[in-house]
């Protein structure tokens, strides 16, 4: 017994101790990863003053909403946010429903050419939009369509559009087809049982798909960069760039508007990100 | 299309699901129709087809028509270039600076890539040893970092590396690692790169570890069990048991962090202030350099084609890789 009980009761207290490391090495890890955003956060409400010191204040005392006053006093705060919305809602819309029913089809029917889509839908995800960048100037440029958030709208949809598609497959092949066909052998009509079995089932996947859209277009930079000229008509990310003049750059309400500008975006992301897995597992695994 | 390292929220969550399917080796079975319902299907894909094709058929292949004309700001003006043939090609193989943009991408990718991926590895490996709370805490600070804008991250990250009063250069000094006190960081090309792998790789670490966390707690503990009682160290276990079952997984995501990081550009843009140096252009930058600030589109769009050509390689053995796993069925 003792013999037995021993080794065990050692081995248990080695592996204490092992979890003991284990932990104190993930709080490192944590702190090290974490820090960029708490410093940000920090640096966001502490005063001017504080911010320029010599030795780096760890907390803010005191605390100041000033340089998110600064922020949102700044010409165009307001028209860039506005304009980022404008430009992720309609991005988002018009994604979410070509892409739905291209979903539909990949999902639910075996059609020819349908391995060539799939393909064709990761491959385009995988062509460097730096690369395009030139070409899709060119052609807004002859549309004159440079310096309008209908352009960029257009553009978006060159990265939002096919991973729309694809992460929305997932969903609606994750609805059970018999909970459908058993749908239709109670009378209901093909559409009916689309309106009140499908649709319902797949609601949770297009709010996900659609946050994620969403999360794409808001934190484009790039393009809304090259394509606004004026100040007026620009996005939140490009708005972030004025804080740096030639005089150097206004650390405080910098960190105020990378906090605003980040907000909704981690938000969203966490509420659902484990949605976005989840949906798609579901619809691997089954069978 | 990716949106780089750090900002690689969309696809990434669809290829962890895709490679915990992978380690399953489930196969799903798409419940299929059997026969082609006439024209139902292509009707529902036709506007996504249309847009996909307008929106980057089109400019792929007026990049390609671009890189074969003599185009400039006149051009664009004029809305037409004349057809020079293979002249931005041969300018751009005699063009010493081309070689020295492509070493240096090729290098900066193999480093970002390599410590991305060791260090995900290694934070992956970590997670499988905590209890419950504590991985927890872990994966919610890694998808804190996940889900900040790149802008908002390098943003942050030179703030930090501020040479007068950013809290790297205190923090170091502190620790009694040299002087560093106004050290600023980007006078060196070398230093600067470190901050901008930093960057990268931390924005990139968390999609990396969650991914493969996901693949290694699909590993039966019997295999991993079996093995240490054979006298195996962590060390043969994980190479001998645990890499070959996520080695899908493996090149999924090398393939991916290479085309995200080849293809870098906003970190090195915003944190030089929209004005990098030359000693700071990677393959990107040179490009967008030559075709937004000098107005030699034809010559920016034939940088751009070498570079769509080299990141195919990664592309089609993530594609491969894809279908081999069943992913595409």
């Amino acid at each position: 017994m003792s013999a037995v009980a021993v080794p065990r009761r050692r081995r248990s207290r080695r592996r204490t101790a092992g979890r003991v490391g284990w932990n104190a090495l993930a709080l490192l890890v944590f702190a090290v990863m974490v820090f960029p955003v708490y410093w940000m956060i920090s640096t966001s409400f502490k005063t001017g003053q504080n911010i320029l010191r010599d030795t780096p204040q760890w907390f803010p005392s005191p605390a100041t909403l000033a340089n998110y006053r600064d922020a949102m006093d700044r010409p165009y705060f307001w028209d860039n946010v506005k304009n980022s919305l404008i430009i992720v809602c309609a991005v988002v819309t018009v994604s979410i429903v070509l892409a739905f029913l291209a979903a539909l089809a990949l999902a639910k029917f075996n059609f020819y050419g349908r391995g060539a889509f799939i393909v064709l839908i990761i491959g385009v995800q995988m062509v460097p939009l730096n690369a395009l960048i030139i070409p899709l100037y060119i052609s807004l440029s002859r549309a004159d369509q440079l310096n309008k958030l209908s352009g960029v709208i257009v553009t978006y949809l060159t990265f939002v559009l096919p991973f729309t598609v694809w992460t929305l497959r997932g969903f609606v092949m994750g609805v059970p087809r018999e909970l459908e066909e058993a749908a239709m052998v109670d009378g209901s009509t093909r559409f009916g049982a689309f309106m009140r079995i499908l649709l319902p089932l797949v609601a949770p996947g297009l709010v996900a798909t659609s946050i994620f859209a969403f999360i794409q277009a808001w934190n484009e930079f790039l393009i809304a960069y090259v394509f606004l000229n004026d100040q007026e008509k620009q996005t939140l990310t490009v708005w972030l760039a004025s804080f740096t003049t030639s005089r150097g750059t206004d650390w405080g309400p910098l960190m105020a508007g990378a906090t605003l500008t980040a907000l909704p975006v981690v938000v969203f992301f966490v509420l659902v990100h484990r949605k976005i897995a989840y949906g798609l597992t579901a619809g691997a695994v089954r069978g | 299309m990716s949106s780089g390292p750090g900002g690689e929220t969309g696809f990434p969550a669809l290829t962890a699901a895709a490679a915990e399917a992978a380690v399953a080796r489930r196969r799903r079975r798409v419940s299929r129709q059997g026969v082609t319902r006439g024209l139902a299907p292509y009707a529902l894909i036709a506007p996504s087809v249309v847009v996909i094709g307008a929106v980057l058929g089109y400019p792929l292949y007026l990049l390609g028509r671009l890189s074969f004309q003599q185009f400039g700001l006149a051009e664009l003006i004029l809305q037409q270039g004349p057809w020079i043939g293979l002249d931005n090609y041969t300018r751009l193989v005699h063009d010493r600076q081309f070689w020295e943009v492509v070493l240096r991408t090729f290098v900066f990718t193999f480093v970002n890539v390599g410590l991305t991926m060791v260090l995900g590895t290694l934070i992956a490996l970590l997670l499988t040893k905590l209890g419950t709370a504590m991985r927890l805490v872990l994966t919610t600070g890694l998808i804190l970092v996940w889900a900040t804008p790149v802008v908002v991250a390098v943003n942050i990250f030179r703030w930090m590396v501020d040479f007068e009063f950013g809290v790297l250069n205190w923090t170091l000094t502190e620790l009694h690692l040299g002087d560093f006190l106004n050290k600023d960081w980007f006078a060196d090309p070398l230093t600067g790169f470190a901050v901008i792998t930093a960057l990268v790789v931390w924005g990139a670490i968390p999609f990396v570890t969650i991914t493969l966390y996901a693949g290694f707690s699909q590993v039966p503990d019997e295999l991993v069990e079996a093995a240490s009682i054979d006298g195996a160290n962590a060390w043969r276990v994980f190479r001998d048991v645990t890499f070959p079952l996520v080695k899908p997984i493996f090149v999924i995501l090398i393939s991916l962090s290479i085309i995200w990081d080849f293809q870098v550009f906003n970190q090195i843009w915003l944190i030089r202030d929209g004005e990098p140096e030359e000693d700071y252009w990677l393959m990107s930058v040179y490009s967008f350099v030559e075709a937004f600030r000098l107005g030699e589109y034809g010559f920016g769009a034939a940088i751009a084609v070498v570079m769509v050509g080299i990141m195919f390689v990664a592309t089609f053995v993530y594609i491969r890789q894809m279908i081999r796993i069943g992913e595409t069925r």
